[in-house]
């Protein structure tokens, strides 16, 4: 017989070692998974580092290297949705609506691109920004309510909400905003010159946007009144009332935020990679999200580092299919392993076993 | 002399420093309704679950007819035909009746649904018990629910039926029923153990009355052999001295007067019936009453949190009824509450002590960032004024020994200066020393002309620290005492809802 015991003093070393181990233990796993596949897993392993971030020989010289700039250009999105459904989760509102806050924020932006053609890029471009994150903000907003009024699960509602969306786009994508040039193709028109985010060494300047946003939220997590009732509120929402905490107010500014960032992440996503909308522009970045904001444990300077190598991850497993042949589903199974035993080490960072033949109660 | 059924040996369980039960005997007959009484925290539950499968005593032994036998799960009790029907039903909200009595049992893989509904109507009727198999969970009334879990029992085959505070959620004319429905058990030859602590339904229902107190079994008496006050004695037992310091209260004046306070829940039960008492200032009023009668309620409508039905609440002259927490604090009145479960409401377990001093404080000033610095320097004196035992301001709360949780809470609402304090059983689970320093906190608090409402368990504390004790029975004031006159039995009467002349209003 065995026991499970709350543990009392977990102490910072153990944890990190429990976590790391749980991510050496998922690679094992996932090099199983792949060797019973047929594949080396080492070959693998390596072919995704040399795919994500080694410069590639016959590169060009000066600027970024071509692989580099593609795993960034996927962190860049990854990030600053982690960081929108971060701020959600603080305050333990499950907002997997990400997706949909993603698409919507891009709608809001495309419309505005079609819209205002005429207005200068230092104009037109902040104008799109806004745009995008009021339209995510409505869209975290609506399941805020929801729960507020209904107490509706808000892991079904933002869920939900995501076909909404992508319904949305596909409609207009096919229908009052199809390219009338496309000659038949289903698509939007591209964005005009001014319409799309300028380059910083090669790379589009959502970069930039992703490290501030990354700033912007460490703060209002860790230093404002908002982030810490957001804290309150999400550790517990007894006591946040009972401290005189309005609970409905903080929530709906909390999802607003939380979906104005994920909607900012679609904007610069339509604005510095499609340079159009589409009903795939994506990816599934945003439920990806939510395990890189996990992983990161909800804290914003992590939150850059996960993405990156969830990037690496991404980007080296389209580099597996190119050069190997192998499917780029192997990165996703990786992330999902990963998922699966850093979940799995909470459990023994929180508990620990004890064998013994007497059982003892802990309350 | 009847051939007793079960027969509980030396039972002690013991729950890290707390012995919950301590050489505890029992023994239950078939045919008979036994009941068993005792004080909040006096191990009824623990026995009871015990027997039930769910907890594991740490020595002594379950006999059932007369051989022992060993409870690995609750589904060994089930097997050995022992029930339990817990004061919160665990049910299946969204199944119907007959899904939550057949669930969880081997019926093979077809649904035979038309003979469970047949079986669960038999057996139904057997009682006289009223069920609608196909209804809904969430449909239901508290009294419906109960009923469904009584058949759940039954229909597993339950000879030793344990109900645990059946009657505290239904109305008087729902108790009348389940009692009938008892009794016909009762004649069908079950064994019925009901958990209580209100005297009239013990001596209304019983055969047999064992008494718990502090974890020790104090004896068994048949119920036509005693009354409510020989059962009251037991229960409480003699005072104890416990030299709580009490100092001289200052005749002070009123500080804030309930009239006619009534709370009702959505079920339509008066929680608190109007209640009307005045804390005056520079007094200690104890409120004395089993849990469950109000206190709770009471004190959440105090600070804003619980919604009143009607009556009102002066503080300063002003009524406070129906004003948002924060209201209560933007009016400047100051109160502190320090809810029952501590860690539940009031502080944040996870966070550490700065960010819990400042959870009422760190609204101030325009700013929108958090002022940490001055919370620190706030965190700093309470801990060192309180000599809270930690290795620093940044440590979690919750990783703090009980004492020193109660502390940081006392110390962050007593820093706010506030002219009432209400506190709710402030020394649960502290050892002698740590409460004598809570008291000490409290009367300090006393002396400087702050009202001061608490709600005890422990009689022999309120006796010695309190001026006046309100007594609480189904949310109705029994009786405001002085207690300096007053007795550990009387209040033990009280509490049972046995209103007596002698308690008259001071």
């Amino acid at each position: 017989m065995f026991n499970l015991t709350k543990r009392t003093n977990q102490s910072k070393i153990h944890t990190l070692l429990l976590q790391l181990g749980a991510i050496v233990a998922a690679l094992v796993a996932a090099g199983i998974v792949m060797w019973a596949m047929g594949y080396n897993p080492f070959v693998i392993y390596t072919k995704i580092v040399e795919g994500s971030v080694m410069v590639s020989e016959n590169a060009k010289k000066g600027g970024v290297p071509y692989r580099l700039l593609q795993t960034i250009n996927k962190a860049i999105p990854l990030v600053i949705l982690s960081l929108g459904v971060s701020v959600a989760y603080k305050m333990k509102f499950w907002n997997i609506g990400a997706e949909g806050q993603f698409y919507i924020g891009a709608l809001f932006a495309a419309y505005v691109a079609f819209n205002f053609k005429q207005l200068p890029p230092y104009i037109l471009l902040p104008f799109m920004f806004l745009s995008a994150f009021i339209g995510g903000g409505l869209w975290g907003f609506i399941p805020a309510v929801l729960k507020n009024r209904f107490n509706a699960s808000e892991s079904l509602t933002t869920l939900m909400m995501n076909y909404i969306a992508i319904g949305i786009v596909t409609y207009l994508q096919l229908g009052p905003w199809r390219d009338p040039e496309a000659k038949g193709f289903g698509r939007m028109p591209y964005f005009t010159e001014n319409a799309i985010l300028p380059k910083v060494f090669g790379i589009h300047i959502g970069f930039i946007i992703a490290l501030i946003l990354a700033v912007i939220i460490f703060v209002l997590l860790k230093k404002t009144k908002l982030g810490y009732e957001i804290a309150v509120i999400g550790e517990n929402e007894t006591t946040a009332k009972y401290a005189g905490i309005n609970t409905a107010k903080v929530l709906f500014i909390t999802l607003f935020i939380s979906g104005g960032i994920c909607g900012i992440a679609g904007m610069i996503q339509a604005s510095g990679i499609e340079k159009t909308l589409t009903d795939q522009i994506s990816g599934g970045l945003g439920f990806t999200a939510i395990i890189t904001a996990w992983l990161a444990k909800l804290s914003a300077p992590i939150i850059l580092v996960v993405s990156f190598l969830f990037a690496m991850l991404l980007q080296g497993g389209a580099y597996l299919q190119v050069s190997m042949q192998i499917p780029a589903a192997i990165s996703e199974v990786i992330q999902g392993i990963i998922l699966f035993f850093v979940l799995g080490s909470e459990f023994f960072i929180q508990y620990k076993i004890v064998f013994s033949s007497k059982i003892k109660e802990a309350k | 002399m009847k051939e007793s059924y079960i027969e509980l040996c030396d039972i002690t369980k013991v729950f890290g420093p707390v012995i919950a039960n301590n050489n505890v005997n029992l023994s239950i007959n078939k045919g008979e309704i036994l009941a068993i009484l005792g004080e909040n925290g006096s191990g009824k539950s623990t026995l009871m679950n015990m027997l039930s499968g769910i907890y594991r005593p740490d020595s002594g032994s379950i006999r059932i007819n007369g051989k022992p036998t060993l409870f690995r799960s609750p589904k060994d009790a089930i097997s050995a035909k022992i029930g339990m029907v817990h004061q919160h039903f665990k049910l299946v909200e969204v199944f119907s009746a007959k899904e939550n009595i057949t669930n969880g049992l081997k019926n093979g893989f077809i649904y035979k649904n038309k003979q469970l509904s047949k079986e669960i109507l038999a057996l139904a009727n057997r009682y006289g018990l009223s069920i609608d198999p196909e209804k809904k969970v969430y449909d239901m009334s508290v009294s419906e629910k109960q009923t469904v879990e009584i058949l759940k029992v039954l229909y597993r085959g339950a000879d030793v039926l344990i109900l645990d505070e059946p009657t505290a959620v239904l109305t008087p004319q729902e108790i009348k029923k389940l009692f009938m429905i008892l009794q016909n058990m009762k004649k069908d030859g079950r064994a019925i153990v009901i958990i209580t602590h209100k005297l009239n339904e013990v001596m209304e229902i019983s055969d047999r009355v064992t008494i718990l107190r502090k974890g020790e079994s104090v004896g068994s008496i048949e119920t036509c052999n005693t009354n409510p006050k020989e059962l009251t004695d037991a229960m409480v037992g003699a005072s104890v001295n416990l030299s709580i310091n009490r100092p001289e209260n200052i005749k002070g004046l009123p500080l804030m007067e309930i009239e006619n306070l009534t709370i009702t829940s959505p079920e339509k039960v008066n929680l608190l019936d109007n209640v009307s008492f005045t804390v005056k200032k520079g007094e200690i009023l104890g409120v004395a009453a089993v849990a469950g009668s109000g206190q709770k309620e009471l004190c959440e409508a105090i600070a804003g949190l619980q919604k009143v039905a009607s009556g009102n609440i002066i503080f300063n002259s002003e009524d406070i009824v129906g004003l948002s927490p924060r209201a209560i604090i933007n009016k400047g009145i100051s109160m502190s509450f320090i809810p029952e479960d501590r860690l539940g409401m009031g502080l944040i377990g996870s966070m550490n002590i700065i960010d819990n001093v400042i959870l009422k404080t760190y609204r101030a000033g325009k700013s929108p960032f958090i002022d940490r610095k001055e919370g620190k320097k706030n965190a700093l004196q309470i801990v060192k004024k309180f000599d809270i035992n930690t290795p620093s301001v940044y440590h979690q709360v919750s990783k703090l020994s009980g004492g020193n949780i109660q502390k940081v809470l006392l110390g962050r609402e007593i820093s706010l200066d506030p002219e009432l304090i209400i506190t709710a059983y402030p020394t649960r689970g502290l050892d002698i020393g740590a409460s004598h320093k809570i008291y000490d906190v409290i009367n300090d608090q006393k002396e400087k002309g702050v009202g001061i409402l608490f709600v005890g368990e422990d009689l022999d504390v309120l006796l010695e620290l309190s001026d006046r004790i309100m007594v609480l029975n189904s949310g109705r004031v029994m009786g405001i005492v002085d207690a300096h006159k007053t007795t550990k039995e009387e209040l033990g009467l009280l509490m049972m809802g046995m209103k007596q002349e002698v308690a008259q209003n001071v």
